[in-house]
C-alpha cells in the first residue's frame, strides 16, 4: 500500500455543494487526506428520427411487439445497411450545439457480442473514426443555502458517435425464459462520451439536465430518461487529487436524473469505504436499485468482454461537407449533409435563452433557469408581461412562486394551467393599480385556480375584497386597534418598534388584508407617537 | 501453435514466428519461378536493392519448444473460444485453423509501406444516404413464422446468454462434424 501523502497534500480541486459535504464527512470520520470522486459519463440518445438509422421501418416507442421490425432489424442473411440521412443529420446538429469538431470523412465497425436482443451477433458503430470530437458540455446549478449561488461548469465531450439501438427483453423469470421484441433494434442512437471531469452526483445530473435541454431543443432526441429516450451510463472511481486514477465501475440502469446524482453518490460513498478498510475496488458493472438507493454487482459470467471490432465491410466512409461549394461536381446536394446548411438551422440554445431572459426582462439567473427548464413557461412568462403593465420583475415572482407552486403541487405541466395568462395579467395589473392588495391578490390566486370561468372582477367582487383606500375609514380602523391594545402601545413608546409589526398585523386581520400596508404602518405610527 | 492435446503430451512447440513456412505453400510455388514472370522480377529486385523493407517471415521453420508454465492458461483459451465460438479443443479443430491463417498469411507478403489500409472498394464514391420515411416492418407474422418457439408474438430465448455446452458434450456434439 502506497503512503505517498506529503506533510501538505496538493489542495483539492475548488470544493462545491455535495463534493464538499461527502469529503469533508470523510476527512473527519477517517485518517486518509481528502479523496475525491472522478465521474465519466456515457451516454446512448435515441434519435427522434421517422425511420430506423439502417432501415426503413418505423421508429415508435409503444407498438405491437416486433411489428415495427424489417428483414434487416430482423438480422436475416441477404439484406444490407441504408443508412438515415436525418440521423446523420441530427449528429452533425448535436455535435455543432456541442461545439465539436465534425469529421468530414468518418467510418463505421462492428462490435461483436452475443446477446438475443441483437440478432446479428454485431452492433453497427463507430468506434475508429466518428462524426464529431473534442467538444464541450457547459452546465450549471446552485449552490448556497437558499440555492441562488450559480455555478458554472464545463466538460469535455470526448467524442459523438452513430450506433444502432438493440432490442427489448423481457425476463420471464418464472418460466426461465426471455421474451424478444426487436421494435427498437436498428434505431439511430448518438453515443456520447465525456470525460472523467466531474466529482459527484450533482455535477453529473446538472451536466445531464443541460444536455436534455440542448437536444430536446435541437429536436434531436426527446431526451425522455423514463422512457428510455437518454439512457445514462456512470463511470465512478475515487482517488486523491494528484495521485493516479483509481479503479472504476459502470454503474448502470439508472432512469432518472435524480437516481443518478443519488446513484454515483452512493458508489463514490462506497468506493471510499472499501479503500478505508483496506480492501479493493474492483472493475466491474454495478446497477443501481432505485427501492434501495443502493449499486448492486450485475452478474458478470463473461468476463472482461473483447468485442472483435472490425471496419463495417457493407458501408464505405461518411463524407459531410463544409458547404454547398464543396459537394463534388455530379452529386445532388440535396442527398448530401452539408455542414453550413445545418448551422443555419440551428436553434437559439438553452444558455443564450436565458441570457436573453435575463438581460431584456431584469430578472435574476436563478429565474431564467425555472422558465427555461418548463415547457411553455417562457412563452406564459412574456404574454403576461406584455399584456399587464407591471414590471417584468414582479410578474416573475407571480410566475415562479404562485403559478409554478401550484402546477408542481398537483403535477401538471403549463398548458395545463387553469389560469391563463390574460387571467394573471388582469391580476396583477389590479394590484398594481391599489384596486387590491397584495396579499388578497394571492387569496384571489388560489380562488382563480379553483374556478377558472370566473374572471377576476367576478371574485373581488364577491368576496368583497376590494382595498380599502378611504383615509378616514382607515384612520378609524387603526384608531380603534390601538385603542384596543393599550399595553403594545406603551412598549411601543417604550422604544420596542417590533411590537407595531402586531398592530398591523390586528389591522390586516381585522380588514381581511384588505389594506397596503405602507399606509397602515404610516398611520398606525403617527397614532402611537 | 499451441493446443491442449499437444500440451499434455511431451511438450508444446512454437515457432519463432507464429506465421512461417508461407514460402513453401504449394499455391505459391507454383509461381516463384526464375523465368520472366513479373512476380519473379519484382522478388528478384527486392532481395537485390538494398531497402529498408527486409522479410519478417524466415525462410526456413524455425520451432522452439515451450515450457508449459509458458502457455496461456486454460480458462483464457476457453474463453477465447467462448467468444469467437472457435474450436480449440482438439488436435483437428487446431488444425484447421491453422490452415486457415496460414491461407491468410498470403497477405503479409505484399509490401504495403506508404499505402493507406481500406476497408472497402468504394472508398471514393458516395455513401447513399435515403429518406428518413417509413418504407418497411408490418411483417410481425412472417418473422415470427422463422421461430420454432415464439410467446404472444415475442421471440423467445433462454434467460442471460446461451452457454457454451461443458467440453465432454463438445466433442460429443463435434463427432460428426467435419472437424
Amino acid at each position: 500500500a502506497a503512503r505517498s501523502s506529503p506533510a501538505d497534500p496538493p489542495a483539492p480541486p475548488r470544493a462545491t455543494g455535495r463534493c464538499h459535504q461527502l469529503f469533508i464527512s470523510w476527512a473527519l470520520l477517517s485518517s486518509l487526506p481528502q479523496m475525491v470522486g472522478v465521474v465519466g459519463l456515457e451516454i446512448h440518445a435515441q434519435i427522434q428520427s421517422t425511420s430506423k438509422l439502417f432501415s426503413g421501418s418505423h421508429v415508435r416507442f409503444l407498438a405491437p411487439p416486433n411489428s415495427l421490425v424489417s428483414h434487416f432489424d430482423a438480422s436475416l442473411p441477404g439484406t444490407l445497411p441504408v443508412l438515415n440521412r436525418r440521423c446523420v443529420e441530427a449528429a452533425v446538429l448535436t455535435g455543432l450545439a456541442l461545439n465539436c469538431t465534425i469529421n468530414r470523412k468518418s467510418l463505421f465497425d462492428r462490435k461483436h457480442y452475443f446477446y438475443a436482443d441483437m440478432p446479428a451477433g454485431y452492433q453497427i458503430t463507430q468506434q475508429r473514426v466518428p462524426i464529431a470530437v473534442n467538444g464541450m458540455l457547459v452546465y450549471s446549478y446552485f449552490e448556497g443555502r437558499r440555492r441562488n449561488q450559480v455555478v458554472t461548469k464545463s466538460v469535455k465531450i470526448k467524442q459523438i458517435q452513430l450506433e444502432q439501438d438493440s432490442g427489448k427483453s423481457l425476463h420471464d423469470d418464472e418460466r426461465s425464459q426471455t421474451l424478444i421484441d426487436l421494435n427498437r433494434a436498428g434505431v439511430g442512437l448518438m453515443e456520447l462520451v465525456m470525460e472523467p471531469e466531474m466529482c459527484c452526483g450533482e455535477e453529473a445530473a446538472a451536466a445531464v439536465r443541460e444536455l436534455q435541454l440542448i437536444l430536446q431543443a435541437l429536436g434531436t432526441c426527446q431526451a425522455n430518461m423514463a422512457e428510455g429516450q437518454l439512457r445514462v451510463d456512470a463511470n465512478v472511481s475515487v482517488h486523491r487529487p494528484g495521485e493516479p486514477l483509481g479503479v472504476r465501475t459502470e454503474v448502470k440502469n439508472i432512469n432518472s436524473v435524480r437516481h443518478l446524482a443519488k446513484a454515483i453518490d452512493y458508489e463514490i460513498q462506497r468506493q471510499m469505504e472499501v479503500l478505508q478498510s483496506a480492501g479493493k475496488v474492483l472493475n466491474e458493472t454495478r446497477a443501481f436499485d432505485s427501492k434501495s438507493g443502493n449499486t448492486i454487482p450485475m452478474r458478470d459470467k463473461e468476463g472482461l468482454q473483447d468485442y472483435r471490432f472490425m471496419p463495417e465491410p457493407n458501408l464505405p466512409p461518411l463524407f459531410v461537407y463544409e458547404s454547398e461549394a464543396s459537394v463534388p461536381a455530379g452529386v445532388d446536394p440535396a442527398q448530401v449533409v452539408v455542414i453550413d446548411r445545418l448551422s443555419g438551422q440551428l436553434p437559439e440554445l438553452p444558455s443564450v435563452k436565458r441570457t436573453r431572459l435575463v438581460e431584456t426582462y431584469g430578472i435574476l439567473q436563478e429565474h431564467s433557469f425555472t422558465l427555461v427548464n418548463e415547457d411553455g413557461l417562457i412563452d406564459y412568462f412574456e404574454n403576461v408581461v406584455q399584456t399587464t403593465k407591471a414590471e417584468p420583475r414582479k410578474v416573475i415572482g407571480w410566475v415562479i412562486k404562485e403559478l409554478m407552486g401550484n402546477l408542481n403541487s398537483q403535477n401538471l405541466n403549463v398548458s395545463q394551467s387553469p389560469i391563463s395568462p390574460c387571467a394573471l395579467a388582469e391580476l396583477i395589473s389590479l394590484v398594481e393599480s391599489g384596486h387590491i392588495s397584495s396579499s388578497t391578490a394571492k387569496q384571489v390566486f388560489q380562488e382563480m385556480w379553483k374556478a377558472p370561468e370566473k374572471t377576476v372582477g367576478q371574485i373581488v367582487k364577491e368576496q368583497d375584497l376590494w382595498m380599502i383606500n378611504d383615509k378616514e375609514e382607515l384612520q378609524k380602523i387603526c384608531k380603534r386597534i390601538v385603542d384596543s391594545h393599550p399595553e403594545e402601545v406603551q412598549i411601543i413608546r417604550g422604544g420596542n418598534k417590533k411590537v407595531l409589526n402586531k398592530l398591523m398585523g390586528e389591522v390586516q386581520r381585522e380588514t381581511k388584508g384588505r389594506t397596503d400596508p405602507v399606509q397602515i404602518r404610516a398611520i398606525l405610527e403617527k397614532m402611537v407617537s | 501453435m499451441f493446443c491442449k492435446c499437444a500440451a499434455r503430451a511431451s511438450r508444446a512447440l512454437r515457432p519463432t514466428h507464429p506465421r512461417c513456412g508461407v514460402l513453401t505453400l504449394p499455391a505459391l510455388s507454383d509461381t516463384v519461378s526464375a523465368s520472366g514472370t513479373s512476380w519473379s522480377h519484382w522478388t528478384y529486385k527486392r532481395e537485390s536493392s538494398n531497402s529498408a523493407w527486409s522479410s519478417k517471415v524466415p525462410q526456413i521453420p524455425t520451432w522452439e519448444p515451450v515450457a508449459e508454465n509458458q502457455l496461456p492458461p486454460p480458462d483464457l483459451v476457453d474463453k477465447l473460444e467462448r467468444l469467437a465460438l472457435v474450436d480449440f479443443g482438439s488436435k483437428e479443430g487446431v488444425d484447421c485453423l491453422e490452415k486457415a491463417i496460414r491461407f491468410a498469411d498470403q497477405l503479409h507478403v505484399i509490401n504495403t509501406d506508404g499505402v493507406e489500409p481500406m476497408d472497402s472498394v468504394l472508398e471514393d464514391r458516395e455513401l447513399y444516404l435515403r429518406d428518413d420515411t417509413i418504407t418497411e416492418g408490418e411483417c410481425a407474422e412472417e418473422l415470427l413464422r422463422l421461430a420454432k418457439h415464439t410467446v404472444e408474438e415475442y421471440f423467445v430465448a433462454p434467460p442471460g446468454n446461451i452457454p457454451l455446452p461443458k467440453r465432454e458434450e463438445r466433442s460429443a456434439m463435434l463427432k460428426h462434424s467435419e472437424f
